[in-house]
């Protein structure tokens, strides 16, 4: 058969492999400042766009978004065309998902800095992103399955099956988790509310990571390891098996975020349950991984892609043993909102993610040069750097998290509380001083590899299209072995995708059914009410500071959280929630019970100055928020957008709204005034103190004798 | 918190975990059948696919 001439791309992987360095270093030095900010609170620096609120999205949506993002586009360019032996499918689209998917990062780094975000974890970009996100995904899914039907190669290898389980599984979470009312260019409501939205965004925030940061580098994995080892795969059956289980079971573990909250029971006893079975598909890819190197740990010695590639698969390993037993309700009682889910997750990226990537572009960068690389000894030394990093990074993260933890829950003899919050924070500062270390380790490992890739390109001369042959598909593809669906669906890869969408839609799908189905599942309670136009322009502002992103507002039923924030939370206090303000992460006390706990006056000098009502604080300060006007042209719309995702506002409610909000707002600037603080009542401070003193406060008006409705819950 | 009476307010709640556990193992049980009986020469063959280089600059 005669053999057809062609050429691989190189160009759009070399784009994407600067731009997963490029945007790394930046998402990593956000993230270090972020870190240094909670040990040194001088580092806010009192400017709105650097404040950790802003600064943590930036960070989290930079690295998975744009670091591990253009990785993977880096890699799957990269091995696609070669597993498929042909050029990517269009050369056109393939500049289009590269300059859309920039402009998106740097469009969405700007507007997180500005404040605008649905304060939704790590889908804070506004909804004219969501959009731009959907048509960049279909181009590039557009662009892989082009390549895959234009293949010279029968059998779909299995790493081309992790990247269509990729596209299919994030295109679904990315659009149902999307639903969103605009409110103006760069604000929207978030469809869903309180309960359900939190069980959507968590089904989405789990598979994020299930589906951006783990099965595209599974894939990415099934190719680079056996090319750096110059061997194939351990077992090809283990990744059969790997595949199916792993998108199967994953789409179901979301719920594990949302223990102990208001979320129903059922829903999360099978976040657990599959959680638990996850370990099974998630070990069976790692050992498949590192049993790869069978016969070859010798080179593993001296190596420094095979040392990455190992600590980035140990790294796997541990991570989906973690993740496990997090789910168990026990564990999480202790893990849930501390410092634990962060060493968690930067196990995952840190190693997992990092330190494939790092492997990858080790290996790849010298080949797309026609050259060597620069230094052996750098990169090896990238590698301790990296390693230690990680270890100076999670330790003190975990301890963190189990000190403050058991300080959380400790009781004195007479039964009160043995510690204030803040002496839990101010114990563990100097931890997040360490782990700034840890950071920098990191960070200086990764610049060295800059500095290494950089020479190793100057060294070489780059090869754009990459010359290579192959003998064109036959017509009819001779079968071997039994004649097996699995078999013939390997070699079609449309029928693949349908497969793939079934699995992960049958997963989400009955996940969520019930809890849409009806809607008295979530309880209603008569005293609870939608938000003052105030209120809502105070909420916006917690948003858009990202107050969420230190304070939760979920207090779970145990006896020390009860006692420190009164009583626990209930899920019909959330139904007018749109988006839910759980939060994950407690750097700062839960705010479910904090209406009406202070007075006026103490939060508008505490958002002023937070030490001064709290010494030892590292919260920022909010300085702006006492001068800035609250955006009175907005109330309409916002009042018309949340009545169109079902707050009961009454009738053209909008056209007195503003009346309303001014109203409210002179009684607070009276109170302040009582209180010796003189403010106008159209600054920003009064709208979200007006937020704060209603949150919590609804089921406090509630009868003494419960609701019907309500009995069967206690 | 119990929310066990709201689900049971739900006919026939029990489907919704049972349907897709069911669909699931069917589905992997096959899966999983397929790739332990598969022919051993056909498996190694697949496997190979990232090393069969056919471009120039492969070092």
């Amino acid at each position: 058969m005669s053999l057809e001439k062609f050429s691989y791309d190189n160009r759009t992987v070399k784009w994407f492999a600067y731009a997963a360095v490029f945007w790394g270093l930046i998402g990593m030095l956000a993230g270090l400042w972020a870190a240094l900010s909670l040990a040194i609170p001088q580092l806010n620096l009192g400017y709105a766009a650097t404040t950790f609120g802003r600064l943590r999205p930036v960070h989290t949506n930079a690295v998975i978004f744009a670091f591990v993002g253009n990785g993977i586009y880096m890699g799957v360019y990269y091995s696609l065309q070669r597993l498929c032996k042909a050029r990517m499918f269009s050369d056109v689209l393939s500049k289009l998902h590269f300059w859309g998917w920039q402009a998106i990062i740097a469009g969405g780094a700007l507007t997180l800095f500005l404040g605008y975000t649905t304060g939704k974890e790590y889908a804070e970009l506004e909804w004219p992103f969501d959009i731009a996100i959907t048509v960049v995904w279909v181009i590039f899914g557009a662009n892989m399955l082009g390549t895959i039907l234009r293949r010279r190669e029968a059998h779909l290898y299995v790493a081309i099956w992790f990247y269509i389980g990729t596209w299919v599984a994030v295109a679904m979470l990315h659009i149902v988790n999307s639903f969103e009312m605009p409110v103006s260019l760069f604000k929207s409501y978030s469809w869903y509310a309180g309960v359900q939205d939190a069980l959507v965004q968590w089904w989405y925030g789990h598979n994020a990571v299930a589906f951006f940061l783990t099965t595209p580098y599974l894939g990415l994995m099934y190719y680079f390891v056996p090319k750096a080892a110059n061997r194939p795969v351990y077992s090809y059956r283990w990744s059969i098996i790997h595949f199916w289980a792993l998108i199967f079971i994953y789409i179901w573990a979301g719920p594990h975020h949302l223990l102990y909250t208001s979320l129903p029971e059922w829903a999360q006893s099978l976040g657990t349950v599959f959680s638990i079975m996850l370990i099974a598909p998630s070990w069976g890819g790692m050992l498949n991984g590192l049993l790869t190197l069978r016969g070859a740990w010798d080179k593993v010695r001296e190596d420094a892609i095979l040392k990455f590639f190992v600590v980035a698969l140990t790294c796997y390993g541990m991570a989906t043993f973690e993740g496990p037993m997090l789910s168990l309700k026990n564990v999480n009682a202790v893990s849930h909102f501390t410092d634990w889910t962060i060493a968690h997750v930067h196990v995952g990226a840190l190693g997992w993610n990092g330190f494939l990537t790092f492997g990858i572009l080790y290996w790849m960068i010298p080949r797309l040069f026609a050259t060597q690389l620069y230094s052996r000894k750098w990169a090896n030394t990238h590698f301790w750097l990296g390693t230690l990093g990680i270890v100076f990074y999670v330790v003190p993260m975990y301890w963190a998290a189990f000190t403050q933890s058991m300080m959380w829950k400790e009781f004195t003899e007479e039964g009160q509380l043995k510690y204030q919050f803040l002496e839990t924070v101010t114990t563990i500062v100097p931890m997040y001083a360490l782990r700034g270390l840890g950071g920098a380790l990191y960070v200086s490992g990764m610049i060295l590899m800059i500095v290494n890739l950089v020479k190793t390109v100057r060294s070489g001369s780059f090869v754009a299209d990459e010359p290579a042959e192959a003998a064109p598909l036959p017509k009819v593809i001779p079968v071997s072995g039994k004649g097996h669906w699995h078999n013939w669906i390997e070699r079609r890869p449309v029928q693949m995708v349908v497969f793939s969408l079934i699995a992960v839609g049958i997963g989400g799908i009955f996940e969520m059914i019930p809890t849409f189905l009806v809607r008295s599942n979530i309880p209603t309670i008569s005293s609870v009410k939608p938000y003052t136009p105030l209120e809502l322009h105070g909420r916006d502002i917690y948003i858009r500071e990202g107050c969420y992103t230190c304070h939760s507002q979920m207090v779970r039923p145990f006896r020390d959280e009860v006692a420190r924030y009164g009583e626990y939370s209930k899920a019909g206090e959330f139904v007018y929630d749109h988006p839910f303000q759980w939060g994950s992460k407690r750097t700062g006390p839960d705010l479910a019970r904090i209406g009406g706990k202070y007075p006026d006056s103490w939060h508008y000098n505490h958002m002023l100055d937070p030490a001064s009502m709290s010494p030892g604080s590292i919260m920022p300060s909010y300085p702006w928020l006492l001068e800035d006007r609250i955006d009175k042209g907005k109330t309409p719309a916002m009042i018309s957008a949340m009545r169109k995702v079902g707050v009961p506002y009454p009738h053209n409610y909008e056209l007195q709204a503003n009346k309303d909000m001014e109203q409210q707002a002179k009684e607070i600037a009276a109170s302040l005034k009582r209180d010796k603080l003189e403010t106008l009542p159209d600054r920003e401070i009064v709208a979200l103190i007006a937020y704060l003193q209603r949150i919590g406060k609804d089921i406090k008006a509630a009868p003494e004798k419960p609701l019907a409705v309500q009995e069967g819950q206690q | 918190m119990k929310f066990i009476n709201y689900l049971q307010s739900i006919d026939g709640v029990a489907i919704y975990p049972l349907v897709p556990l069911v669909l699931f193992t069917a589905f992997f049980a096959g899966a999983a059948w397929f790739a332990l009986r598969a022919e051993k020469t056909s498996m190694v063959c697949k496997s190979r696919i990232p090393l069969e280089s056919n471009d120039q600059y492969e070092l």
